[in-house]
């Protein structure tokens, strides 16, 4: 059975599955809603930028606590297409925060977290640029959304049909089988 | 009790064990079943939080739809407000706000201003009329490096409540395309739907216009709460009171197409132009969430400080022209009140500075001369 990855890597993992889930939803509610615009954007903001922080801290910790092999049944192919489809899951948390702030930057709008606390630009004012990252922070959100299902359901797959232990080795298991 | 996802180690030959045949028997078409319905719930949450199970709602995009319906497409120009000058300035403190609010704006001292006058309404290219709504925002960059943006008009409370209200108001305004002019029937329908705004609009004409943009007392409508250094919270309305004596509005629109604009050029030549930033402060029982209702005419005022306009300019790009000024846009120390216009102002701001944004530019109606 594969070994599990480390407590701390499971609880970065599931901690940042439910910020990023709700992220996604945040970030797609508040931009067909008059109402609830204004606080949804400002939960948006900081939420987005502590996920780029826990991102770093995640891709940190990778280094320290490497995650477990996987099964080595497991087809070459099939093997391939988890690591590269996790090192794009990685990209796209680094991405969505940091083209979130840019394109606040290239419009030249106030980057509020809370209170009088602001980030300074990573970009200066550019309209143009901006009219270009608006939309790809929406392309870039869509495709996080699709990559995530994907990987849901793989993750799904492996405990309900492959039962490799995969899914197990960032859940809980029972005592003894580990 | 095993678990459902860890059963018992009797493992499959490894070679079948990734066999995705397996799907095919009864276990993995029950698995597959609960996979897809996983997904297929997901996605429908994800679009129904987006809206798109409910397109005829009203959001963002629709009312800017509106907009865009009513004024026709101008490319690279605000969906309201569309004709406009950039304007620079600084705002002197005099201290005296600073006991309702902590916002670093109010301590005494001096911040640099840019912002933009402009006429209410979408057609870039439209002539100046006496009776136009005027605009001023303003942005305020602080020394910690926060922004204050505000954006006021020269009328005493908004024709609207809310954005459903602003919809319907367009939608009513929008030109026939067979007579080319708005339907009289779809404007009475609209105030008899809403008597906030027959009520309001009595009130905008009860309201002398004066005769530019100088002389002109520019209101931020909508309530806003002052914080201060204790955390007591201030419900107020503000407003930039003109220096310049009020004279009333020609009674017919001269030659010039753009004579208000040309007029504040000319004004500004002589010297600054100078508003005190005057803040109404509000008791419990007025309403934060209403627009359409004046406060009071008893309610204490504090003079802020002066706000002084010493130039204007073109809109260009990287001045003005590229700035969102978001009313919600605020330092620690000003919070927004639960009136639902701010709410909807922010969200269509975005979508209509998202649009211009990524549009071809071409010059704006009025270039004041050089050296204005
Ligand atoms: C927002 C969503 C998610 C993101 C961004 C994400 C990201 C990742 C990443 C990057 C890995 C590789 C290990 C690492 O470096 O941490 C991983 C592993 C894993 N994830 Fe997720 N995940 C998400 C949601 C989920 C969900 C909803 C499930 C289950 C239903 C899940 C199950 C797993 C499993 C079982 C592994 C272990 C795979 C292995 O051993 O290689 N994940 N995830
Ligand atoms: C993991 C991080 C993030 C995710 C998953 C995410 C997701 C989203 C989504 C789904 C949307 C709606 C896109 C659309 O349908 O057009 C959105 C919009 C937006 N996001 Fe993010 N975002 C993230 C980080 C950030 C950050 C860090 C910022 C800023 C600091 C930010 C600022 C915005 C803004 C300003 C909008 C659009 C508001 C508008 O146009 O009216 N996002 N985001
Ligand atoms: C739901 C109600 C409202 C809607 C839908 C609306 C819509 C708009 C739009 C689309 C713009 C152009 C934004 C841009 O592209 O930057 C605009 C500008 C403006 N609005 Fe509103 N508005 C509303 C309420 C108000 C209220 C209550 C006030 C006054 C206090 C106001 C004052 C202004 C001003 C001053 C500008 C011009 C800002 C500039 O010069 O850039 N609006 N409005």
């Amino acid at each position: 059975m594969t070994p599990s990855f480390s407590p701390l890597s499971r609880l970065l993992h599931w901690l940042m599955a439910v910020l990023i889930l709700a992220m996604l939803v945040i970030g797609i509610a508040m931009v067909s809603s008059l109402g609830h615009y204004r606080g949804l954007v400002a939960i948006h903001r900081p939420l987005g930028i502590l996920i780029l922080i826990l991102a770093a801290i995640r891709l940190i910790n990778r280094q320290f606590n490497p995650p477990p092999a996987l099964p080595r049944a497991m087809p070459k192919l099939l093997q391939a297409a988890a690591q590269a489809s996790h090192w794009v899951l990685y990209g796209l948390m680094f991405a969505l925060p940091l083209v979130g702030w840019a394109m606040l930057s290239a419009a030249g709008n106030p980057i509020v977290l809370a209170g009088a606390w602001h980030l300074p630009p990573i970009l200066a004012q550019n309209v143009a640029l901006y009219a270009v990252l608006r939309p790809a922070h929406t392309v870039l959100a869509f495709c996080f959304f699709a990559v995530i299902l994907t990987h849901l359901a793989a993750a799904l797959l492996h405990a309900l049909i492959f039962r490799d232990g995969v899914f197990a080795s960032m859940t809980v298991r029972r005592s003894h089988s580990s | 009790m095993p678990s459902p996802f860890e059963p018992p180690p009797i493992d499959p030959p490894p070679s079948g064990r990734y066999d995705l045949r397996v799907l095919l028997t009864r276990r993995g078409m029950a698995a597959g079943a609960v996979i897809g319905g996983v997904v297929v719930a997901m996605v429908a949450g994800f679009a129904w939080a987006g809206g798109f199970l409910t397109p005829g709602r009203l959001d963002q995009t629709r009312l800017i739809a509106g907009f865009e319906a009513a004024n026709g497409a101008h490319p690279g120009f605000r969906r309201n407000h569309a004709k406009g000058v950039c304007l620079s300035g600084w705002f002197d403190s005099n201290g005296a706000a600073a006991a309702l609010s902590k916002a670093q704006v109010f301590r005494p001292g001096r911040v640099a201003v840019f912002g933009r006058f402009a006429l209410a309404g979408g057609m870039p290219r439209t002539a100046d009329k006496p009776a136009t709504v005027r605009s001023m925002a303003l942005n305020f960059t602080l020394p910690d490096g926060e922004i204050w943006r505000s954006g006021m008009n020269d009328i005493p409370v908004f024709p609207v409540r809310d954005a459903r209200g602003f919809y319907e108001q367009l939608v009513a305004a929008t030109p026939d395309p067979k007579t080319g002019k708005p339907d009289p029937a779809a404007l009475q329908a609209f105030l008899k739907r809403h008597p906030e705004s027959v009520k309001a609009t009595a009130l905008i004409k009860a309201a002398p216009f004066s005769s530019g943009f100088a002389d002109a007392r520019y209101n931020g409508l909508d309530a806003f709460f002052f914080v201060n250094k204790a955390g007591v919270k201030t419900p107020v309305r503000w407003a930039m009171v003109p220096v310049d004596a009020f004279a009333p509005a020609a009674k017919t629109a001269p030659e010039d197409k753009n004579f208000l604009f040309a007029a504040l050029t000319k004004r500004l030549a002589a010297g600054p132009a100078q508003w005190h930033l005057i803040i109404t402060v509000g008791k419990p029982g007025d309403p934060t969430n209403d627009a359409t209702l004046p406060w009071p005419a008893d309610r204490q005022t504090i003079d802020a400080g002066v706000l002084t306009v010493a130039a204007v300019e073109a809109e260009a790009a990287g001045n003005c022209r590229d700035t969102n000024f978001d009313p919600t846009m605020l330092p620690a120390g000003i919070q927004p009140s639960d009136d639902p216009l701010l709410s909807a102002r922010s969200a269509a701001y975005s979508v209509s500075f998202t649009r211009r944004a990524g549009e071809p530019k071409t010059p704006s109606a009025y270039q004041p001369p050089h050296g204005a």
